[in-house]
């Protein structure tokens, strides 16, 4: 990892296209670098890693398969939840450690809904949209509560949101009598799996919608703006008029309705849910990929593409150990092996090294935490 | 100062928002990697009870106090039904005194069996977490007179160190799964063997028949071995890498049935045919109906029963104590068998299904 780092800024400041200018900011670099070795490994490793070929599912239809299919796809419910994340991040300078549960929360909710109080249910007992709904107002108001224990009691956030950490699964439970419903309604499990005559994971398309929509929402709102100079300097911002109150509250219920996305994509996947397995420390992931993408984690600027990015090579990550048989249990040590390049990439002592070696004026303009 | 206020009001929170967790739904959880948690039963005035199920137990008219250490009950369909059936078995009608305590961690379990062996239960009765590390508590337990029975699952210990102990042979039904598998009589067994929580009695048990085949016969392979630590979700994100590195199989042994379904989901998606008429033989473990339908339709081919009934039993043994009959056997199994696609009935269904 440490070769490439001798001249980011050549690397991704060379393209001259206007939108990617704007995606390309020199912080992009680690994400991008990490996703080139991983390519670059497997690519010499075995090329084959990247075959994709088309089959035809039980019910017939036609789907992709490969290693990269999988990728895009089970990345889906981290990238959404990374997108929350940074907003949470970069706004109140702390991390919502209470995503997974909360996402117990919303499949729990949803399959409550959708399974009309019944273990098992062969359709529907709700229309989908509504408990989806459902679920969204759900993790809202989860998003709510930790937002205003951050923003208006002024709790650190992981403090606040360990309180959710702790109870959300026993209450994901409690939503459904401590049964575990499954739902059996194929139209249900379209979400998770494929739509009919779609070769594509339907996952992969929510994922497109959601970064879509927040793009459309960065570009043509303030939030951004505000979330960001919110970090920064917080009562600087309310001298200028912002409330840094609302808007922390604001990022961290954008953040609920994430998790409801990813709790949504999680359970159509199977159609039943597992409260205490279901999504577990995928917060920890959700935080990595914000900080894989060069994020600050004190929060102040913030780039959603370097996190969909770091999501990305997260996955990307696991399925290469998966493929060469790591066992599922040593992964998180492979994941450590991450954080610790990251912390010490991102040491002030380090960068002032790299620096001054390159003697590269613009390493300034990297924010320093 | 303000400090101190904050948390104060977050404590405050945490406190009344896990009440609210676990008083909704008359029941409680230790939530996943959360610390768990412990109740007690309301307070009672007398321990007189005109239930049908007579009180045994209460014939000095003291309720048996027994302090119950078992895993969460959301880690799977089986420990659901376990957890469900010790609670309504505990109850103050049939002349017990309970704390329960979930937790999948075997280091919070320990320390809350300390907590319990303290407070002087007369039965401690125990699923522990793990196999190891329970020395000090047998021996605590012992000296401080409360007796131990296990149930569920075996820990490794001299049999001194309880009075009794009610649970599954996981041994054998690791055994008796892999002697149905070899019956099938396939030229080449490859074979995608996704893992429970590793270190658990239901993970060794299960695993170790089936290590020693495939380690003892030439055509006996595994494709990948790999953990899902009881997870549908991981389970399927295995299968999945499995069907996209190419490589083939013909065998999944899954050592429980939501990492059975989890791999079937994988197959389904990628049109390979599994069950009876399939290509692919599934294999799960524990009770679960929805689990014993899919082997009755012939999608599976496999259950192998665990049954989490084992309340009765343990109760039985706790009022043969009271009234000083020391159990006949130390280990007691509850009975068990694997269910076959081709031989499964609709009254099996009814009877073990959970």
């Amino acid at each position: 990892m440490s070769a490439p780092v001798k001249n980011p800024e050549t690397q991704v400041r060379r393209p001259d296209e206007p939108l990617f200018k704007r995606l390309t900011r020199q912080q992009l670099f680690i994400p991008v670098a990490a996703l080139a070795l991983l390519v670059l490994f497997n690519l010499i490793a075995d090329p084959s890693f990247f075959a994709v070929s088309i089959n035809q599912n039980s019910l017939g239809n036609p789907v992709l398969s490969g290693n990269m299919v999988s990728v895009l796809d089970n990345a889906s419910e981290l990238v959404i939840l990374s997108i929350g994340m940074t907003l949470v991040t970069a706004s109140s300078g702390g991390q919502d450690i209470s995503v997974g549960a909360t996402m117990a929360i919303a499949g729990s909710v949803i399959l409550r809904m959708v399974c009309g109080g019944q273990v098992t249910a062969d359709t529907m007992q709700t229309p989908l949209i509504l408990a989806v709904l459902a679920g969204v107002l759900a993790t809202m108001l989860c998003g709510a509560f930790n937002g205003t224990l951050v923003a208006y009691f002024k709790i650190q956030p992981m403090v606040a949101t360990l309180i959710m950490y702790t109870a959300g699964r026993s209450i994901a439970a409690w939503i459904n009598n401590n049964q575990l419903p499954i739902i059996n309604d194929l139209g249900f499990k379209y979400a998770g799996t494929f739509l009919p005559g779609v070769p594509v994971p339907t996952p992969i398309f929510i994922t497109v919608l959601v970064i879509l929509a927040f793009w459309l929402i960065l570009k043509f709102t303030t939030l951004g703006l505000y979330t960001q100079s919110v970090g920064i300097n917080a009562n600087s911002s309310r001298l200028n008029g912002l409330d840094p109150k609302l808007i922390k509250l604001l990022t961290y219920v954008i953040l609920g309705v994430c998790v409801a996305l990813a709790g949504f994509i999680r359970v159509s996947r199977s159609g039943s849910i597992n409260y205490s397995r279901m999504a577990e420390n995928i917060e920890m992931d959700a935080i990595l990929a914000v900080a894989l993408g060069g994020n600050a984690l004190s929060g102040g600027k913030f780039n959603i593409y370097g996190s969909i990015l770091g999501a990305y090579v997260i996955q990307f990550l696991t399925t290469t150990l998966y493929k060469y048989d790591v066992p599922s249990t040593a992964l998180p040590a492979y994941k450590a092996v991450v954080v610790i390049l990251l912390v010490v990439l991102s040491a002030p002592v380090v960068r002032e090294k790299l620096a001054s070696m390159k003697k590269a004026p613009a390493k300034a303009a990297k924010e320093v935490s | 100062m303000k400090m101190k206020k904050v948390l104060g009001l977050a404590l405050a929170a945490a406190l009344s928002l896990s009440l609210v967790a676990c008083g909704g739904g008359g029941n409680n959880n230790g939530g996943a990697s959360s610390g768990g948690n412990t109740s007690n039963p309301p307070a009672g005035g007398s321990s007189s009870s005109s239930s049908a199920q007579q009180p045994t137990g209460g014939g000095t008219g003291e309720p048996i106090t027994v302090g119950i250490i078992n895993n969460d009950p959301n880690e799977s369909g089986y420990r659901t039904a376990n957890d469900a059936a010790m609670r309504a078995m505990f109850t103050e009608a049939n002349g017990y005194k309970a704390t329960f305590y979930n937790n999948n961690d075997a280091a919070q379990q320990i320390a809350e069996a300390q907590q319990m062996i303290q407070n002087e239960v007369d039965f401690l009765l125990l699923s522990p977490a793990s196999t190891t590390g329970w020395d000090t508590v047998l021996k605590d337990a012992q000296d401080a007179g409360t007796q131990v029975i296990l149930f569920d699952r075996m820990l490794e210990a001299d049999e001194s160190m309880y009075v009794a102990a009610v649970v599954s042979d996981m041994p054998a039904e690791g055994v008796t799964a892999v002697n149905w598998l070899a019956d099938q009589g396939l030229e080449e067994y490859n074979i995608v063997h996704i893992q429970g929580l590793m270190g658990t009695d239901a993970q060794v048990g299960r695993t170790g028949a089936l290590d020693e085949k495939v380690a003892a016969e030439a055509n006996w392979n595994y494709v990948t071995q790999q953990t899902a630590s009881w997870d549908e979700e991981t389970a399927r994100t295995i299968t999945q890498s499995v069907i996209d590195s190419g490589k083939s199989f013909n065998v999944i042994y899954a050592e429980n049935n939501g990492m059975a379904r989890g791999a079937v989901a994988a197959l389904d998606a990628n049109g390979i045919t599994h069950g009876k008429d399939g290509d692919v033989i599934v294999m799960g473990f524990d009770s679960d109906t929805w689990a014993m339908e899919a082997v009755l339709n012939g999608s599976w081919n496999y259950m192998g029963l665990c049954n989490p009934l084992q309340a009765e039993t343990v109760d039985r043994i706790i009022k043969d104590l009271a009234a000083g009959n020391a159990p006949s056997q130390k280990i007691i199994y509850t009975p068990e068998q694997g269910f076959d696609a081709a031989t499964i009935t609709q009254a099996d269904v009814d009877t073990y299904g959970t």
